[in-house]
């Protein structure tokens, strides 16, 4: 991947694009060059603006200042039709497709005038096939949108503005929900089309990926620019090191001393709930003293191993065993008293209460405990709250402020106090990082190391594997619903276990 | 069981189907427009009061029968864009507007026909439309008479039908309309305004529920009194789903629930009629419609962004 210097054809500039939402500033004078057949990353934190400056630029918010400049003609702020008519084509981290859809139907959605008569959809339907052809992008046009696959979904949005005939492909996180082999087919994809004069900007915070699939990188702290190089010119850690300032050293993580077996799964089935996978013949012991993690793509099993052991559904087969006995009768109620504490997956929904205040949100797993005559104890409530807001460095406005005031990272950390302050035997953190800065993560993640060594048993469910990696004492793979054999700290590559996360692996060990 | 044979082989009982069908497929139509675009309309049982009475007026006031249609549709329309300025831009809740809605029309059209008629006790009629028989169709025996001797608004009731299918499925707006209402994120990453699109279907759809109150008056009644659409709109939300939100299948259902109707006035004149009370006649159309939504919904597919606001810019 050699680019020279030699003047290339621009098709997209943006300059000195400036966002504030309220106090908060998203994009600081950012500007950013895109040269014909180029890919160029946009790296960045969580929060450092790199979605807000591509929504100004696709033309769904209007920026405070700055112009947006696709093949030397200036876009009007704030339509995305310009954007789309001028050649720009956006993948949205979330997919903008309608599931009840033909898959075709989303492609032609918003191509044909209006008040035209016909659709037709024949004609289209030959150049999406054409089109998914030529770029390697397989799916079936008449497939119910639904039904695919996030992987195959993807190929459709990038197919839609293939159909338009875009010029620039903005990608928002596309890996974010990849195995690691789709990953890689992604990316070939996109060399075959920069090969025919596509220009790609791909966002993301993962840096194997950028090294692997840019040419050049944009680097995004704070809503500014803070450093663009060629990939050819860097390395991994030197990227780092600009997106959040400093040097970061990776933690290094001692052994765990395991202990006891507390938590048993005994070839535990569970039935599959619409599109999502149950257990199938799962077995899994979670040692005192131990870090398990769970790697795997998002919506392979995962989220009925939470609800198991959160108490929320029973084995429809096997057997749960807490040391050493099958409780008699599994929900949440004695999942609490058994020790589990929950960090769960989505914090707006499920662990927190949005219009709760801080100590209401704070007592939800307790207060039956913390009554007087029947009545709730406020004070003993409040002042609990005050000791989890000062111990876990939560930043609000006070205890009784409405928790949905709290910052993702914030609401987290009262969360992780909430679970550690009952000095759960088990932890099942479920995704307990996910969208949280680097700060708020190595806090987090130092306190679960802490809750081990004090000997509770931890299961971390989590989709980034560097993380998996970096903090599990034991990793096993989930997918479609079936667990992998547990492997030791250090064994097994990133290669390897994603492998074992596409369902390879699985067929040989059964 | 003989005199049920009997109801179902005398022509009368297709004419009366179809007529009573007839309003309940213009209204959901329009509903069934309004919740593809992702808007439920409970505004629909007031606003086919409304339609009835303006339809009226606009006859008994000297002006055509075509322009008394046109007249309901376009105040249908009015009720509708304030359904829609209330709904989607404003992201009230669809059930409160709704009901809001049907609850100012019917008033309105009440205290309109007071303001309008203030003495008068037994209701005017007017000169409603003639049957229109098709030339040959309408001699085919048995339900030739049915489907083929009736009013021209009958026979523009089919063809709504039929274009609101073809402009769903086979033109770019009905697709944008339909993805506004399965995932309106999309239609916005699309350049298409979700806003303009629903605010746009929920009046359309209006208007053809206020033509379908204005069948009543002009097409079958003749006259406007109060209470008349008696239910009709209610019945017309339950077709929707027992459509699966197919035009195609929502006519069936309401030809199907016109026969139920049409039947128990029948079957209230045979010996089974004396033996019963006649509540229970009256109710049977309803029971036997509970049983066929319970049957025919099991597998439809709602709308995913049905009643759910869609704010530009958030996630």
């Amino acid at each position: 991947m050699t680019r020279t210097g030699t003047a290339r054809e621009i098709v997209l500039r943006l300059d000195g694009i400036t966002k504030r939402f309220g106090a908060l500033t998203a994009n600081d004078a950012v500007s950013l060059s895109l040269a014909r057949g180029e890919v160029v990353a946009l790296l960045g934190e969580n929060g450092a603006g790199k979605t807000t400056l591509m929504n100004i630029l696709f033309g769904h918010y209007t920026a405070d200042a700055g112009t947006v400049e696709v093949m030397g003609q200036v876009l009007p702020p704030g339509t995305p039709r310009a954007a789309i008519a001028a050649g720009v084509g956006m993948v949205h981290q979330h997919f903008t497709l309608a599931d009840n859809l033909s898959v075709l139907d989303n492609i032609l959605l918003g191509t044909r005038p209006l008040w035209s008569l016909r659709l037709n959809r024949a004609a289209a339907r030959a150049r999406v096939r054409a089109l998914a052809q030529d770029f390697g992008l397989k799916v079936d046009p008449e497939a119910r949108t639904g039904a695919l696959s996030v992987g195959e979904r993807q190929r459709v949005e990038i197919l839609k503005a293939l159909y338009r005939e875009a010029q620039v492909l903005i990608l928002d996180e596309p890996t974010a929900v990849l195995t690691p082999q789709e990953s890689e087919a992604l990316f070939a994809t996109l060399r075959r089309a920069t090969a025919r004069g596509l220009s790609v900007i791909f966002i993301s915070h993962k840096l194997h990926e950028v090294m692997a699939a840019a040419d050049r990188v944009v680097v995004l702290r704070h809503g500014k620019v803070v450093g663009e190089v060629a990939t050819a010119d860097t390395s991994p850690p030197a990227l780092a090191a600009m997106m959040v300032g400093a040097e970061v050293a990776l933690p290094r993580v001692a052994a765990g001393v395991p202990g006891p077996v507390l938590l048993r799964l005994d070839d535990v089935t569970t039935p599959d709930e619409g599109a999502r996978p149950g257990l199938k013949q799962v077995s899994l012991d979670l040692r005192a003293g131990q870090i398990t993690g769970l790697a795997g793509v998002s919506g392979n099993g995962q989220a009925a191993l939470a609800d198991l052991l959160s108490g929320l559904i029973v084995p429809a087969s096997g057997r749960l065993i807490l040391s050493d006995e099958a409780p008699a009768d599994w929900n949440p109620r004695a999942a609490l008293a058994a020790g589990i504490g929950r960090i769960p997956e989505d914090r707006h929904r499920t662990g927190t209460i949005a219009d709760f205040t801080l100590t209401e949100n704070a007592i939800l797993e307790t207060y039956p405990q913390l009554t007087r005559a029947g009545l709730l104890d406020h004070r003993t409530a409040r002042r609990f709250t005050e000791e989890l807001i000062a111990d876990y460095d939560v930043r609000c406005p006070g205890p009784e402020a409405r928790i949905r005031l709290l910052s993702g990272g914030n609401m987290q950390k009262l969360i992780l106090g909430r679970v550690l302050e009952a000095r759960p035997r088990i932890i099942l953190a479920n995704q307990p990082v996910r969208g949280l800065d680097i700060g708020a993560v190595a806090y987090v993640h130092s306190r679960l190391i802490s809750a081990r060594d004090a000997g509770a048993a931890v299961l971390l469910i989590s989709e980034d594997l560097d993380e998996i990696m970096g903090l599990s004492d034991v990793v096993q793979v989930i997918s479609e619903g079936r667990l992998s054999p547990g492997f030791a700290r250090g064994t097994m590559g990133a290669a390897e276990l994603g492998q074992w996360m596409a369902g390879a692996g699985f067929d040989h060990a059964a | 069981m003989t005199d049920l044979l009997d109801i179902f082989l005398s022509a009368s009982f297709w004419v009366a189907l179809v007529r009573i069908a007839s309003p309940l497929i213009f209204a959901t139509m329009g509903e069934l427009i309004c919740e593809r675009a992702g808007v439920l309309n409970l505004g629909i049982e007031g606003i086919m009061v409304f339609g009835a009475f303006a339809g009226w007026l606009t006859v008994y006031l000297g002006g055509g029968l075509w322009l008394g249609v046109g007249v309901a549709m376009l105040a249908g329309m009015a009720f509708g864009l304030l359904h829609g300025v209330l709904t989607v831009p404003f992201g009230l809740s669809q059930h409160v507007v709704g009901l809001g809605i049907t609850l100012l029309a019917t008033a309105a059209a009440y205290f309109a026909y007071r303001l309008a008629l203030p003495e008068v006790t037994s209701p005017p009629k007017i000169t409603p439309f003639a049957p229109w028989p098709i030339p040959g169709l309408a001699a085919i025996p048995l339900i030739g008479e049915g489907f083929f001797a009736q009013t021209p608004l009958t026979y523009a009731g089919f063809a709504v039908a039929g274009l609101t299918a073809l402009v769903l499925f086979r033109t770019p707006l009905g697709l944008a309309l339909r993805a506004a209402g399965e995932n309106p994120a999309a239609v916005e990453a699309q350049g298409l305004s979700v806003t303009a699109l629903r605010i746009g279907a929920v009046a359309v759809g209006s208007g053809l529920m206020a033509v379908g109150g204005a069948f009543l008056t002009l097409s079958a009644f003749s006259s406007f009194f109060f209470e008349m659409v008696n239910g009709r709109g209610w019945i017309c939300i339950a077709l929707v789903v027992f459509g699966g939100w197919k035009p195609g299948k929502a006519v069936l259902g309401a030809l199907l629930f016109a026969a139920f109707d049409a039947g128990q006035i029948r079957l209230q004149q045979t010996a089974l009629g004396a033996t019963l009370p006649y509540q229970v006649f009256l109710m049977a159309p309803y029971l036997l419609s509970i049983l066929a939504l319970v049957v025919m919904s099991r597998r439809a597919s709602v709308p995913a962004a049905l009643m759910v606001p869609f704010n530009k810019g958030e996630r």
